[in-house]
């Protein structure tokens, strides 16, 4: 009986887990604010980075705010291979990051291990 | 709390369990108050150094988002909780497994950290060497101004053993300039007023004046540390396949994890305490790091090394191509040549057939007249003036000089008149070397002739012998004649020529060589960028001071024919160093896991969860380790010829 429990148990944790991590979900997109004559959007980084798809407007001068708050040593670099950009986020501070928007498209960022990905939209 | 910090309070709190489970066995001793202190010592190390692991798993979890905090997290407060209520059970504790496990997983970041930062430290010592300021010609009068002052125009002055600021062109006077920090070339280089200087490299002999003609972004160092910070970060095409293991990686090991669990309890009848333990080796042996980190530390290590030789590689995908190059095109001028024809031979009375050479070739635009004069020079001959200037499209030029009809060019020229024997048969000797001869002649008669090549550079036949020796077959691409473009590949030992080649044609050749295998092609940067886009590596080849950029994979600071070598070596051997790591990522999870699952117990080979958190912090650093290898690796390809 007990050993039944168990396993009835780990089967709806194993289903759990890949419904949970594997299942399809919407992404949220957050469009980046205007001001007169730039565009600025902040990303809050805690276990991910939320939310997890900005949008930009091509052409005008952008930067991403990354709000640290999680203090794993996985978030301590954030890297945008297309831009060259590899930079540290200090725990508990608004780091800005400038966004080269010339050229419209789809750019993925992550972690400094590459576990945690974010993305870019640039249109 | 620094994971320093974190690591030395997990430290202290843990060291008196370790004595007492180094003692126990030997003297039977225990610590006053054994199962509560355990539990009060373990508390503290959860709280403050597995607090911020517990803390980052379950924000990523709420995100649908699993790393190695999850597994470390999950891990640790299984064994804690577990412990706690056998405690209140009276039944035995693993505590230690907790404290011990959180304990070494920090020591490993420790450890990794300082490695990691002198991963990427090659970069900024780069930065670093720019120079503070300098003494620029302000309203007439030399001053001293910092480096963000200074702007294209300024008139700057370097002492002998100052750094010059800026990238410019030698106005005044002349020194040996040591520019290694930027090119890599050891030996210092002589420069005199219309060379250029780059900056932040340091002035060794004389003074000299010079005009800054690129400051901030642009100078030669700055597009060199931005081009090379885009290449440390970016991906290698193999990352690729390492990134899908790693998006379900974690979730996957969780399962597995669960599955050992059930396995032992359910299946082998084992106990409660003796499945958990085999599910928790499982959770806290597998390492996501050491696969995430495999391939961007070797990257950062390798291309930082390039950067210090004056090798430039551009990103991981001219890495990855690097490595399995069967051919490598070359384009002549320029490359394996000097890229400005000489004089070689003047045959008649060398004054005379000279002087009168300068004379006409002086107000003429054609690239051989360069060679002419240049040599002129050298031998300290005057220019004489001349008259009624004529230049006769695709024969050469004629004029009046000391009133006399003078002439320079071909056999076209002299029309019916005839070569003496004497001049004929030298003239046919010389091109047989592959050398462009002219006739110079007055009042109808030719007095002599001027040979004329573009030699190989010092270095092509040693560079060539080095690549046939990596057993890479050479190929040289030209628009020049067959004739020419043989004698040059047989100087310098080039095994097959392409020459009659127009320029806009390159790219369909090397596009016909890519049949046979990979293709690198070297050429300048300038003129071949379709040829060096077409090809599977473009190394660009940099004029010194102007790096063409976008134009090739690798791009060589150097113009020296030696570095296509050293960076193929150099791509080959940090590609390789890659693979090694990611194999030994895969092997350590591949091999870890089921060890730490009990699979081969009955062979007497088991893992506790302290050995699997002690395997585990290991192998992240033993990937960082390996990457810091290829910094003192033997990288030097002609060193072996």
């Amino acid at each position: 009986m007990e050993k039944l429990l168990v396993l009835v148990g780990a089967v709806l944790l194993i289903g759990f887990i890949v419904w949970w991590f594997f299942g399809n979900r919407k992404t949220i997109e957050t469009e980046a604010t205007m001001s007169t004559d730039k565009q600025q959007v902040e990303v809050t980084v805690n276990g991910g980075y939320t939310p997890n798809t900005v949008v930009l407007q091509q052409g005008v001068p952008a930067s991403i705010v990354f709000d640290r708050k999680d203090p794993s040593g996985c978030f301590s670099y954030v890297v945008f291979p297309d831009f060259g950009i590899n930079e540290e986020l200090p725990v508990g501070e608004q780091h800005s990051i400038d966004i080269d928007t010339s050229k419209p498209g789809e750019y993925q960022y992550a972690c400094g291990m590459n576990m945690f990905h974010g993305k870019v939209v640039i249109k | 709390m620094s994971v320093r910090n974190r690591f030395f309070v997990a430290f202290i709190l843990s060291l008196p369990m370790l004595i007492e489970m180094v003692l126990n066995p030997l003297i039977g001793w225990e610590f006053p108050g054994h199962t509560w202190t355990m539990f009060a010592l373990t508390t503290g190390v959860m709280i403050v150094a597995a607090g911020p692991f517990i803390r980052t798993a379950w924000a990523a979890f709420k995100n649908h988002n699993a790393n190695m905090d999850t597994l470390i997290a999950i891990g640790t407060t299984t064994a804690y909780i577990y412990s706690i209520y056998a405690m209140l059970h009276h039944q035995p504790v693993f505590f230690e497994v907790a404290a011990f496990v959180i304990t070494f997983i920090l020591l490993g970041q420790v450890f990794e950290e300082a490695m990691k930062g002198r991963a990427s430290s090659a970069i900024e010592k780069l930065l670093g060497l720019q120079a503070k300021d300098a003494e620029v010609l302000r309203g007439g009068k030399l001053v001293r101004v910092p480096l963000a002052q200074i702007v294209v125009g300024d008139i700057i002055r370097v002492k002998p053993g100052q750094k010059i600021a800026v990238d410019g062109v030698i106005t005044e006077g002349s020194s040996t300039i040591d520019e290694a920090m930027v090119t890599g070339e050891s030996m210092p280089v002589t420069k005199k007023a219309g060379d250029a200087v780059i900056g932040s490299t340091i002035n060794k002999s004389g003074t000299f004046i010079f005009e800054a003609t690129k400051i901030g972004n642009d100078t030669l160092l700055a597009q060199i540390v931005d081009m090379v910070k885009r290449a440390q970060v970016s991906r290698a095409p193999i990352q690729k396949t390492v990134d899908k293991i790693s998006n379900i990686f974690v979730p996957a090991v969780l399962i597995i994890a669960i599955l050992t669990f059930v396995i032992w309890f359910v299946l082998l009848g084992a106990d409660v305490v003796t499945a958990m333990l085999y599910a928790v080796a499982v959770i806290i042996i597998a390492c996501p790091c050491a696969l995430g980190l495999a391939t961007p530390t070797a990257l950062m290590v390798g291309t930082g090394r390039g950067a210090k030789m004056g090798i430039l590689i551009k990103n991981g995908e001219a890495l990855e191509a690097a490595n399995d190059i069967q051919t490598v095109v070359f384009d002549k001028t320029g490359t394996v040549t000097v890229g400005k024809p000489v004089v070689t031979d003047i045959i008649g009375n060398e004054k005379t057939v000279l002087a009168l050479a300068a004379s006409l070739e002086y107000s003429s635009e054609h690239p051989l007249a360069g060679a002419i004069l240049e040599k002129a020079d050298r031998l300290g001959i005057k220019v004489k003036d001349v008259k009624n200037f004529k230049a006769i499209e695709g024969k050469g030029v004629t004029a009046t000089v000391a009133s006399k009809v003078a002439f320079i060019g071909n056999v076209k020229l002299l029309g019916k008149t005839k070569l003496d024997t004497k001049l004929a048969h030298e003239m046919e000797r010389l091109q047989s070397e592959a050398k462009t001869v002219v006739i110079v002649g007055a009042d109808g008669k030719a007095l002599g002739l001027i040979a004329i090549q573009d030699t190989p550079k010092d270095t092509s036949a040693v560079a060539i012998a080095v690549l046939k020796k990596r057993g890479l077959r050479t190929v040289m691409i030209t628009g020049d004649n067959k004739r020419v473009a043989q004698a040059i590949a047989d100087i310098v030992g080039i095994d097959e020529v392409i020459a009659d080649v127009l320029p806009s044609d390159k790219a369909d050749r090397v596009k016909s060589l890519q049949r046979h295998g990979k293709v690198a092609f070297v050429g300048d940067g300038i003129n071949d960028a379709p040829a060096l886009a077409a090809a599977d590596l473009g190394i660009a080849m940099g004029s010194g001071t102007d790096i063409a950029i976008e134009s090739g994979g690798i791009i060589l600071v150097k113009n020296d024919l030696r570095d296509v070598a050293t960076a193929l070596m150099l791509s080959q051997k940090t590609f390789s160093r890659i693979k090694l790591n990611l194999f030994w990522a895969f092997i350590y999870n591949a091999l870890g896991i089921p060890i730490a699952a009990g699979v081969f117990v009955w062979a007497g080979l088991a893992l506790s969860p302290e050995l699997a958190g002690l395997a585990m912090a290991f192998s992240s650093m033993s990937v960082v380790a390996s990457s810091l290898q290829l910094s003192r690796a033997k990288i030097n390809a002609t060193h072996y010829s």
